[in-house]
């Protein structure tokens, strides 16, 4: 019953979705406001509906309704509520519901705010995601349903809508979430990254109503600032939820290993990121018109080439790209809206012009083009990353047609891991950090040298002192001093322009000096928020080098009793404990730490083998401290015994210094976002 | 009689030519090929981390849990055993599961674009930032001269800017 009131909602939405489009188009056309309220209501409507057919899913899931497919792959009687509900976006079908019930949520809270001031804008806004929502729930209805059940023919087994003739319905069996998944992380990490995907969106839809009505100051931007803000925070955290989850269950002593489906969500990231710099200059300056369109119009082709990327199974192998019909109509979707949209930009190109001059290559506007040039340098690198595998995979096709030309396209797979990210990004990530030393002193307008050189001086020389205790602390390696003088520098830049702003309002006002610094970053959130995003991603990139160019490990196996050693740590195999649950064996390890000789706490590493898919899930045990973590792993290829185990070791120094620059990643963003009363008009 | 002194002799004085050589020859079959325990887990793993795992995706050798990579890892410590170098372990994998065990691909053949696609785009990209930047500066050579004269805004036009800086220079007095 739920089943098809499900799919019912699903099919309506599609329906609307289309009169929607259809409504605001030819409302904007007749310039008729009843046709554009209607498209209006039409959207509006979008999300109750695809909120009931989302609920219809997670009810079937909850309640282990195995004829329903898609819950039968995701779920399993013996895991908890929490993750069946999570099991909505555990699989391909169910996620591309999720997105587009998230889709319509975030335009639907666009159409609720006031129009006034943009009308003109609604109809092309309404018609940009309502296209983007059709083409989802395409997906979710014709390739990829959810509610598709299991019939017993007689023919044998059919996966099909409908009942076929004589059938009957059956209940497949159940296979369960995949152990990696079952994870708190489950419930906030995906629909994070969904979050920061369809916000996107709006800026996009907005961006794309201006160069259709010709509006194309920067009221868009304006408009827009704060969706934009919001899709970056949860985009980003996206990202950082995803890095923790892989430390804390991946078990392989690291948060990050430039995997392609990570790589998929960092590229629109990096893009949204260029946009958030690039679009402050279109409102100080008013340049930098036509660059601003491109970076929406990217970023915008990025999440949804993103989705493709992790939803198509093309990056497991690119003939699975070619069985199913999921990819390209992904392909021809990015490729249609990506082409139409450029179109649009040289529709309006003349109008997109910069009237404004540039005058000094130290002002403020240039050092942020050179921002965006890094940042868009870090994404090439990405992209070609990503796509050069999957085409010299795709080249064996030809190979494989004419025969001739086998050798030279062999289809070979080939690898772009790490070392590559590495060497390329390592370096542009390292001027960016320097830039951001060196762009807050510079000012708009004309900056020369010497007034650079006046304002920089200081925030160097304390730089400087870092380098030396950085040295004094036993760093040698000529890359490690590198990174923490660039660190050192461009935390004091911030703590300089705080530090003495706030001197500044003090000995002005006489208020206290933290009275000064609440009312300074009061009177102009958006400016300290963003420094308070840039010390987070010192803090961060503190984090980053303590881990990516000090992390030690061993392994070994060791019997009860006895110690394995890395560097001043020694750990301790003291005692095994397995326990059976309804869904797994665990095997838990007590592991005793020394620091320095002295007892430094106990570790539980674990490892878990689930009976229903056969796999292990290793989860380490973790000591954390500013200083640095002590991550144990219990290897999961070795067998475990009182005898014997082989435990793996890491020491990650300053690693907490990443998560706790992404506490204060959320605060400065908010501190960014959150309206400023005095100019509220 | 003198040449039955003499044997004996000879046998003596070979003697420790023969333990020497004995020694010898003993000491080198150790060096060969030492017991098993000489080789660690992390002399293995040094070698593991910079493969991957020819059958799942973009997963380091290291880390790996499949089978198949458990017993990559075990013939690594044979090879390592044999006195095998590092460089000669990667080759032998790159020769028989081909180039998608390395972390990144060497750069010969079509895998040359790899490496010489992104610097082109990047320096596109800067060539094209660069015109901007020069169109912009063309038109007002004057402005370095004469400031004042321009239409382009004075060095802090951010007023915020302007506010905190007659703010510091009060402080300052």
């Amino acid at each position: 019953m739920l089943t098809n009131l499900g799919l019912g909602a699903l099919f309506l939405t599609f329906i609307i979705s289309f009169y929607g489009i259809g409504a605001a188009i030819y409302g904007a056309k007749t310039k008729s406001p009843v046709w554009v309220a209607s498209a209006r209501n039409a959207m509006l409507l979008t999300f109750p509906l695809l909120t009931l057919s989302a609920l219809s899913l997670i009810y079937l899931l909850v309640t282990g309704h195995y004829e329903v497919e898609y819950v039968a792959r995701v779920t399993s009687g013996s895991m908890p509520v929490y993750l069946k509900i999570t099991s909505l976006w555990g699989g391909q079908a169910g996620s591309l519901l999720f997105w587009s019930w998230l889709m319509s949520a975030f335009a639907s809270a666009v159409m609720l705010r006031k129009w006034d001031r943009d009308k003109e804008f609604l109809p092309w806004v309404i018609v940009v995601t309502l296209v983007t929502l059709a083409f989802f729930l395409l997906l979710a209805l014709f390739v990829e349903n959810p509610f598709r059940r299991v019939w017993m023919t007689p023919d044998g087994l059919k996966i099909a809508l409908f009942q076929p003739a004589g059938a009957f319905l059956a209940r497949a069996v159940p296979q369960g979430l995949n152990p990696l998944l079952r994870h708190y992380g489950m419930v906030i990490h995906p629909p994070m990254l969904y979050l920061g995907f369809v916000s996107f969106v709006i800026p996009y839809a907005f961006a794309i109503a201006a160069l259709v009505t010709g509006r194309n100051n920067d009221r868009w931007i304006r408009v827009t600032r704060r969706w934009t803000l919001a899709a970056w925070l949860f985009l980003s955290a996206g990202l950082i939820l995803g890095a923790r989850w892989a430390y804390d269950v991946l078990g392989w002593g690291g948060y990050w290993g430039w995997d392609p489906v990570e790589v998929a969500a960092l590229m629109p990231w990096l893009t949204g990121t260029a946009f958030l710099h690039s679009v402050v200059i279109q409102e100080k300056r008013d340049m930098l018109k036509r660059w601003n369109m491109a970076l929406i119009i990217l970023t915008y082709a990025l999440v949804i080439f993103g989705t493709f990327l992790t939803r198509s199974g093309v990056l497991s192998s690119v003939h699975a790209f070619a069985e199913s019909a999921i990819g390209p109509l992904f392909f021809g979707f990015i490729g249609i809206t990506f082409i139409t949209s450029l179109g649009l930009v040289l529709w309006r190109w003349n109008s997109l012009k910069t009237e404004v001059r540039m005058t000094s290559l130290f002002s403020r506007e240039a050092m942020f083009l050179v921002n965006n040039l890094l940042l868009v340098a870090i994404f090439i690198v990405c992209f070609w990353g990503v796509v050069f595998p999957l085409l010299t995979e795709a080249t064996g096709f030809i190979g494989a047609r004419i025969p001739s030309l086998a050798n030279v396209f062999t289809g070979q797979k080939i690898t772009v891991g790490p070392p590559y990210y590495e060497r390329a990004a390592g370096p542009l990530f390292a001027a960016l950090l320097f830039l951001m030393g060196i762009c807050p002193l510079a000012a708009w307008g004309h900056s020369t040298v010497q007034t650079l050189g006046r304002a920089i001086w200081k925030p160097l020389a304390a730089s400087l002192v870092i380098l030396v205790l950085a040295f004094v602390a036993g760093a040698r390696h000529p890359g490690a001093l590198l990174a923490f003088w660039l660190l050192g520098y461009a935390g004091a830049v911030i703590v300089y322009e705080f530090g003495r702003a706030v001197l500044a309002r003090h000995s002005q006002t006489g208020e206290n000096l933290l009275a000064a610094l609440n009312r300074l970053v009061g009177k102009n959130r958006r400016r300290y928020g963003g420094a308070l995003i840039h010390l987070s991603i010192v803090l961060m990139a503190l984090g980053i080098i303590g881990i990516e160019m000090f992390q030690t490990q061993t392994q070994g196996s060791i019997p009860q009793g006895k110690t394995l050693k890395l560097g001043n740590y020694e750990i301790l195999y003291a005692d095994l404990k397995p326990v059976t649950s309804s869904t797994n064996e665990k095997t838990t390890a007590t592991i005793n730490v020394f620091k320095n000789g002295r007892p430094a706490g106990t570790l539980h590493p674990s490892r878990a083998i689930y009976f229903d898919s056969g796999q292990t899930v290793t989860t380490p045990g973790l000591r954390s401290t500013l200083e640095d973590d002590l991550y144990v792993v219990l290897v999961d290829w070795e067998t475990i015994s009182a005898e014997g185990a082989t435990f793996k070791v890491y020491r990650n120094p300053l690693v907490n210094w990443l998560w706790l620059g992404a506490i204060l990643l959320i605060f400065g963003t908010f501190v960014a976002g959150w309206p400023e009363r005095e100019r509220r008009t | 009689m003198v040449q039955k002194m003499v044997l004996p002799m000879k046998n003596l004085l070979l003697l420790p030519a023969v333990l020497f050589l004995a020694l010898l020859t003993a000491g080198a079959a150790v060096a060969q090929s030492p017991t098993p325990a000489a080789i660690t887990d992390d002399q293995v793993n040094a070698v593991a981390r910079e493969l991957f795992c020819p059958e799942c995706e973009n997963i380091p050798l290291d880390v790996c849990p499949s089978t198949a990579c458990a017993d990559m890892r075990a013939e690594i410590r044979q090879k390592l055993e044999q006195g095998w170098t590092k460089a000669q372990i990667k080759q032998y994998y790159v020769e028989r599961y081909g180039d998608r065990v390395l972390g990144a691909p060497p750069a010969r053949g079509w895998n040359w674009l790899m490496y010489v696609i992104p610097p082109a785009a990047i320096l596109a990209v800067a060539w094209v930032f660069y015109n901007a930047f020069r169109a912009w500066k063309r038109p007002t050579p004057q402005t370095v001269a004469q400031p004042s004269e321009t239409q382009s805004p004075p060095a802090v036009a951010d007023d915020y800017v302007a506010r905190l800086e007659a703010e510091l220079k009060k402080a300052k007095k």
